[in-house]
């Protein structure tokens, strides 16, 4: 009995701290751990939305750039923080979806571990090929792959990373296993593909976009259902006749599990002011980002992305017979 | 001319009061982030990047790129004084700057390091500005089987540049490659000799060894010192500046660590490192009397010093020219630019001059600036070593901790780092030397991705290494310095088995 009332007075208790702690929230800076490395894209992308987030919050979010195993590392640091709102974390395809195929001992659940903030931005994947590759088209391009797939070398920037995973993906519509050579990074394979020492690549606009349009490489289709404004000559996959091929590296904020409802309610909504910051869009837009719109964004809609991609990826990773860990 | 007008132009827009300011500001902390171990410029621009939001683009990228070669000079100054090297470039640097420090020379040495950085920077500047876009031509010549040629000729430079027994040397090259292997392998992602660690999944970080085995593992040989003894590298300092003499010896090895420095800078990925390692060598190979290499030899310091220099420099090339990244820190600068809106590429040349030759130029500058910085600070540098050791090394000590701690914001690097401590002195202990070992750390992931994918492009055919020629060139380039490298050890047993022939 004692017990009994000792527990409902302690329940009480933290209710009232609970809601206390989400109407004081935020009273220090915030940490965004961002699981890549400073200046790539998932950085950039952080850096902008957190930027205009800070102001809206009233405290700091100070970026914590934690590398390693793919993101992995800085997701399962994300998982082990207190869950009070002063750690989110910057997911993205690879380390909140295609995680889930590629590491067998993954520390950490996408879907379950994780209160899903929102959406922020997706960069589309552009499928690119060295400038002297013989094929003029998407169409070609495929069938040339095929008809020489003994000779052909896919470049990619590491196992589990993007440009590897929707590779994955492209290969397994074009029907083709073609040798894939590892890069550490994007910048590294890039260096290669415009030196032409490999064939094709996957990427995304943000790295490529220059390169394109300086003619240095070939720039196939992107693999968005609307072409990009910052690349309005590229066709979309589904222009080009593969519109099975959807790739873009979303990414989207994430509190540990067991965050205060208010406190997550809180930063959505503060997410979702930036978003509609005409300021903070085009800065988006310039990178080639592709901004959510209504149904796209909030918690809700981010849970069932999560679960969608996990479903959509685990199978073609599987496939392909590859994992790492 | 279209380049003096270009370089008329950049130096218009690097000369605004504003652009001058932040040029100013971006070598200071350059400066400062160099000598403080272990608080790399990688770690600095991140920091900064943020407040670069409110910055002119151009203005930003300058002070950037100020931080960059700024503490490229600052890190020389560890190097010398207290035997840490902040980054891979400046590890050649330790074994005869330290020396000289030790002979009470520091003032020369650091003087000597930034007239050769000074010079190397300038005159890497003008070729970024005159042969950029046909230089980039090479760095795209370069596939995985001429990087893996590249580390092979890389690799022997570290057997040459042994002061003692060769088979040590090997031994440690050896022992460096072993330890590069740590992580993950990089075609399957498999985890290698990590031993379940999480933290060792990437692999052991380059500051965690070099601060353990070079700076650690030197206080803790400074210690075991008496005080008197320790006392002795303070006090005979003579001369803070270089002699006639002193530049008249460096003078070649500045000369010739630019151009080394300049052609190795803009292959990217180990160019800076391996321009470092090479000036050395080709010095000590130069050199009438090779033994006074190791022991304070100035040219030791002005070789090396002048070819990292220089390839930072012309490490801008292919961030210029082609928006590729060769870099970490040139990877940050793309980050700064895309935040402002510039998509770095082929068309930053044409379509924003101002910023292209704007950077150019105000490279000049930050080089002019860095030398008026620097050669005044020689002054309180060496005074500093006249602080009393048991005050001075805690400081180094924490300093060090705390700038290791925040790369990564993790406490099991430091950890490490006290392992790696040990394993320093034991093997200063048995006159192994460290430099080769970290050579090999640096170079060996290198080497095995680019053996891995050149294997794969040519299809399992080892031949694809001598079949290119430029990769043909530099295996024989390895094989040429091997023989001369061993050659006098062979002659030299062959001798002691005549002399024990006679007896």
């Amino acid at each position: 009995m004692n017990f009994r009332k000792l527990a409902a007075a302690a329940l009480t208790l933290a209710a009232a701290t609970y809601s206390a702690a989400a109407q004081e929230y935020p009273a220090r800076p915030i940490t965004l751990i961002v699981p890549f490395a400073a200046g790539g894209p998932t950085d950039v992308i952080s850096r902008i939305i957190g930027d205009h987030m800070s102001k809206t919050l009233g405290q700091q979010l100070v970026i914590e750039n934690a590398v390693g195993a793919g993101g992995t590392t800085g997701s399962t640091r994300a998982k082990r923080a207190n869950p009070d709102g002063y750690t989110i974390i910057m997911g993205h395809l690879g380390t909140h979806a295609a995680s889930v195929a590629l590491y067998p001992n993954l520390a950490y659940n996408p879907s379950t571990d994780f209160e899903p903030i929102g959406l922020v931005a997706g960069t589309p994947i552009v499928i690119l090929a060295r400038k002297d590759f013989p094929a003029k088209d998407l169409k070609e391009f495929a069938a040339y792959v095929k008809a020489n797939e003994a000779k052909i070398n896919m470049a990619h920037a590491g196992v589990g990373s993007v440009s590897f995973t929707t590779c994955l993906l492209l290969n397994s519509i074009m029907g083709v296993k073609p040798t894939s050579v590892p890069f550490n990074g994007t910048g590294p394979a890039m260096n290669a593909l415009v030196g032409s020492q490999v064939d094709y690549m996957c990427d995304q606009i943000v790295n490529v976009v220059s390169q394109i349009t300086g003619g240095a490489i070939k720039g196939y289709a992107i693999a968005t259902p609307e072409r990009n404004a910052a690349l309005k000559d590229v066709p979309t996959t589904t222009e080009a006749g593969m519109k099975e091929f959807q790739a873009s590296a979303w990414n989207a904020l994430f509190a540990p599990k067991d965050t205060p409802k208010p406190i997550v309610d809180k930063i959505t909504a503060a997410l979702d002011k930036a978003l509609d910051d005409e300021l903070t869009r085009k800065r988006l837009l310039e990178l080639g980002s592709d901004i959510p719109n209504g149904p796209r964004r909030g918690q809700a809609a981010l849970a069932t992305l999560v679960s969608s991609e996990i479903a959509k990826w685990s199978p073609v990773i599987k496939a392909a017979g590859v994992s790492a860990n | 001319m279209d380049l003096v007008a270009n370089l008329i132009h950049g130096f218009s827009v690097a000369l605004s009061p504003i652009n001058i300011g932040l040029c100013l500001v971006g070598a200071l902390v350059g400066t400062l982030v160099g000598v403080l171990p272990g608080v790399g410029p990688v770690a600095t621009i991140a920091m900064l990047l943020p407040i670069t939001f409110g910055l002119p683009p151009v203005g930003a990228l300058i002070m950037l790129a100020g931080i960059y070669y700024g503490a490229q000079y600052g890190g020389s100054t560890t190097s010398i004084l207290v035997n840490i090297p902040g980054e891979a470039s400046s590890v050649v640097t330790t074994l005869d700057g330290h020396q000289m420090a030790r002979q009470g020379r520091a003032g020369p040495a650091l003087a000597i390091a930034a007239i050769g950085s000074f010079f190397a920077g300038c005159v890497a500047t003008v070729l970024v500005a005159a042969l950029g876009a046909p230089l980039t031509v090479l760095a795209l010549k370069f596939g995985p089987a001429e990087y893996f040629s590249l580390m092979v000729l890389g690799l022997v430079f570290a057997v040459v540049l042994a002061k003692g027994s060769i088979p040590k040397a090997l031994a440690m090259i050896m022992l460096g490659l072993l330890l590069s292997m740590v992580g993950s392998d990089i075609e399957t992602g498999q985890s290698r000799m990590a031993f379940d660690v999480p933290e060792l999944s990437d692999g052991v970080g380059f500051v965690v060894v070099a601060m353990g085995v070079f700076g650690f593992a030197e206080i803790m040989r400074n210690l075991e010192m008496s005080q008197e003894s320790r006392d002795v590298v303070n006090a005979k300092l003579t001369g803070l500046m270089p002699t006639l003499k002193d530049l008249k010896a460096s003078a070649g090895a500045i000369l010739r660590g630019t151009a080394i420095g300049s052609i190795l800078g803009i292959l990217p990925g180990g160019g800076a490192v391996i321009a470092a390692f090479a000036a050395y060598t080709f010095e000590k190979k130069m050199s009438k009397d090779p033994s006074r290499f190791g022991k304070g030899a100035i040219e030791g310091v002005a070789a090396p010093e002048s070819a990292n220099n220089a390839a930072a420099q012309t490490s801008f090339i292919p961030l210029l020219t082609l928006g590729i990244p060769p870099n970490a820190v040139m990877a940050l600068m793309v980050g700064a630019m895309t935040i402002h809106g510039i998509v770095p590429g082929p068309q930053v040349m044409t379509k924003q001059p101002d910023l292209f030759w704007g950077m150019i130029a105000s490279m000049w500058i930050g080089n002019a600036m860095l030398v008026i910085i620097n050669l005044p600070l020689v002054g309180l540098w060496v005074r500093l070593l006249r602080v009393p050791y048991r005050m001075l090394f805690p400081a180094i000590l924490i300093f060090c901790n705390i700038g290791n701690y925040s790369i990564n914001n993790a406490p099991f690097d430091v950890s490490m780092t006290a392992l790696f401590a040990l394993l320093g002195y034991w093997l200063l202990k048995h006159d192994f030397e460290p430099a080769p070992m970290l050579l090999g750390y640096v170079l060996g992931p290198l080497m095995e991705e680019n053996l891995r994918r050149a294997m794969l492009i040519a299809r399992g055919d080892p031949m694809t290494f001598v079949q290119r020629p430029i990769s043909a060139g530099l295996l024989a380039l390895a094989v040429l310095l091997l023989v001369l490298a061993v050659l006098p050890m062979i002659r030299s047993k062959r001798n002691v088995v005549f002399v024990e022939g006679e007896n």
